[in-house]
């Protein structure tokens, strides 16, 4: 975890709205504004303290009322301060390593974001697709959840599939990549339920959803050890979610009118490899046992 | 067009070779590993296909072989500190604006970044996330964040007000911030459309807070003070970013004394 560092801002950079207030005990706060705030969260039934980071870095020469603030902010501080103090301090650094080095091309991305890929990945804490494939501001829309699992077309409206109609038919992005992973809670979970597993937990009743891919991983590896059979279940699971896409008239026709090309990524972070395949349209449609057929297929660690 | 493409790829690599000074012989042996399956590339040229591999090149030279310790240790297991929730927009990753590394924020991203009331049969995507971070892996904060311009927000906004057709999934989805809307339009009629987006994207996050608490393990965590929820909002057009806490207060019971006239009404 970072160590919050010192505050490096002047205080005015605080703007504190408000309703801003005892996380970092702004001296700046009028005593009246704390009461309108206090009375509000009490009809509201709650609070929001909030600041703003407004990183236009302070002018030199502030550094003593910096530390006279730090002081005072440290006396005031209640729980949650660390979390305050490090958030900041990663979006500073954001700031200014990143924004206000590249304020050009920032600008022309708040007018309209126009990513190439629509990324579906796991939630896992260790796969961000952001990090290890470096995707940058207005390269990948991207949807987050259990391991990476695209629902059907007949499932019903979801996050995933709101999301997916939103990159294919108003972003008309060009790739959709489903990348799983090593060792995946989700998968791990979908592997060891019971069939007939009654009891009914967020966890459960979401990746029953990669029921087949379950039941082909099982039959393919009898012999295999249960960590074994799961490293199986992932790759299979991103298979099916690339059926899965196919299943929405949307997709099908993009993907069929090569508009749209469909890949499955394969991220092992125990030894840092990454496989990547692409859906071969046709030669998929021709099998007719569920099975994908890929091309441009690729391993490399 | 194959040996072209592969090509490029080669010269973006020893571009990153020279940009990293330090790097070492073993970082320029690997680029030569990765030049060499380039050459053996399917004859198709896939401009996709090439950024993952310089994407992922640069990643395993300039950050997992350099923190060994940290990849081993996340090998075995993830205890991230944070459950984020943020919009799929492609400028608002939060790893990239808050600098999370591998292992930090266990990471839910749909559009307009909503958690819904707890619902199983409706909801099991996100709820399976909030389940997991919270019950397996014992998250302590929980961060919403909220951005500018949001498309999803928009599209909350503007229909069905403005006669478009409906979309299949999208307005299903968004409906869940239906309240924040609504608190919206009331406190802050007269303000022109784009305006009134801004405040819902914000306003928006408190709702998802409020949902929240409807999942049994936040709301025990968040009264017994294991669990903190924050709302954050990233502005890309100004570069700045918003940060609050949600709390709610167990007040003492107001009593509301009843007129005299009225105390024979309450026997009914
Ligand atoms: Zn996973
Ligand atoms: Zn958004």
């Amino acid at each position: 975890m970072a160590v919050p560092a010192p505050f490096s801002l002047s205080s005015d950079s605080f703007a504190s709205k408000p309703s801003t207030t005892t996380i970092f005990g702004c001296a700046a706060l009028k005593k009246g504004n704390f009461e309108q705030t206090h009375f509000r969260s009490c009809t509201a039934f709650r609070r929001n303290q909030g600041f703003t980071l407004k990183a236009s870095m302070g002018p030199p020469g502030f550094t003593d009322k910096l530390n006279n603030n730090k002081l005072k902010t440290l006396a005031d501080t209640e729980d949650g301060c660390d979390i305050f103090n490090d958030l900041k301090d990663r979006f500073l650094s954001f700031k200014k390593n990143k924004y206000l080095k590249n304020i050009d091309q920032y600008e022309n991305l708040a007018k309209v974001q126009t990513p190439k890929f629509m990324v579906i990945a796991c939630a896992d804490s260790r796969v961000c697709p952001s990090n290890i494939l470096g995707f940058q501001p207005g390269e990948a829309f991207m949807i987050r959840n259990i391991a990476n699992l695209v629902p059907t077309f007949e499932s019903g409206p979801s996050e995933t599939n709101a999301a997916l109609e939103f990159a294919v038919n108003t972003l008309l992005v060009e790739n959709i990549l489903v990348i799983g992973h090593s060792c995946c809670g989700g998968i791990r979970a979908l592997m060891s339920m019971e069939d007939d597993d009654v009891e009914r937990s967020f966890i459960k009743s979401w990746v029953i959803g990669g029921k087949n891919a379950r039941i082909k991983a099982k039959a393919a590896g009898s012999n295999l050890s249960f960590d074994e059979q799961c490293t199986h279940c992932e790759k299979e699971s991103i298979n099916h979610s690339l059926l899965n896409l196919l299943t929405y008239p949307w997709i099908e026709e993009k993907v069929a009118n090569k508009e749209l090309s469909i890949h499955g990524g394969y991220y092992n972070f125990v030894d840092c490899s990454f496989e990547k395949w692409t859906l071969d349209y046709r030669e998929t449609k021709l099998e007719e046992n569920g099975r994908i057929t890929a091309k441009n297929k690729i391993f490399w660690c | 067009m194959a040996k072209q493409s592969s090509e490029l790829a080669i010269a973006e690599l020893k571009k990153l070779l020279r940009e990293k000074e330090e790097l070492n012989a073993g970082a320029a042996e690997k680029i030569e590993e990765v030049v060499a399956v380039l050459n053996k590339c399917p004859p198709t040229y896939d401009p996709a296909f090439q950024r993952i591999i310089l994407g992922f090149t640069d990643f395993k030279i300039n950050n997992f072989d350099k923190n060994p310790d940290l990849y081993y240790q996340l090998a075995n297991g993830q205890s991230p500190q944070y459950l984020v929730i943020a919009c799929s927009d492609s400028r608002v990753s939060p790893s990239v604006i808050l600098n999370f590394q591998p292992g930090e924020a266990f990471m839910v991203r749909n559009i307009a970044n909503m958690v819904p009331p707890f619902n199983q049969i409706r909801h099991s995507g996100i709820g399976a996330a909030i389940e997991y971070a919270i019950t397996a892996l014992k998250v302590q904060n929980i961060l919403v964040v909220a951005h500018s311009r949001c498309g999803g927000i928009e599209r909350l906004m503007s229909h069905p007000e403005d006669g478009s057709a409906p979309f299949d999934f999208i307005d299903d989805w968004v409906k869940i911030g239906l309240p924040a809307k609504l608190k919206v339009l009331k406190e802050y009629e007269g303000y022109d459309f784009k305006e009134q987006c801004r405040f819902c994207e914000k306003e928006s996050v408190n709702n998802s807070l409020v949902n929240l608490r409807t999942y049994p393990y936040v709301e025990s965590g968040v009264r017994n003070k294991s669990i903190e929820l924050l709302g954050g909002y990233y502005d890309f057009v100004k570069g700045e970013f918003s940060l609050w806490k949600h709390e709610s207060y167990i007040t003492e019971p107001i009593t509301i004394p009843l007129p005299t006239h009225h105390h024979s009404n309450l026997a009914l």
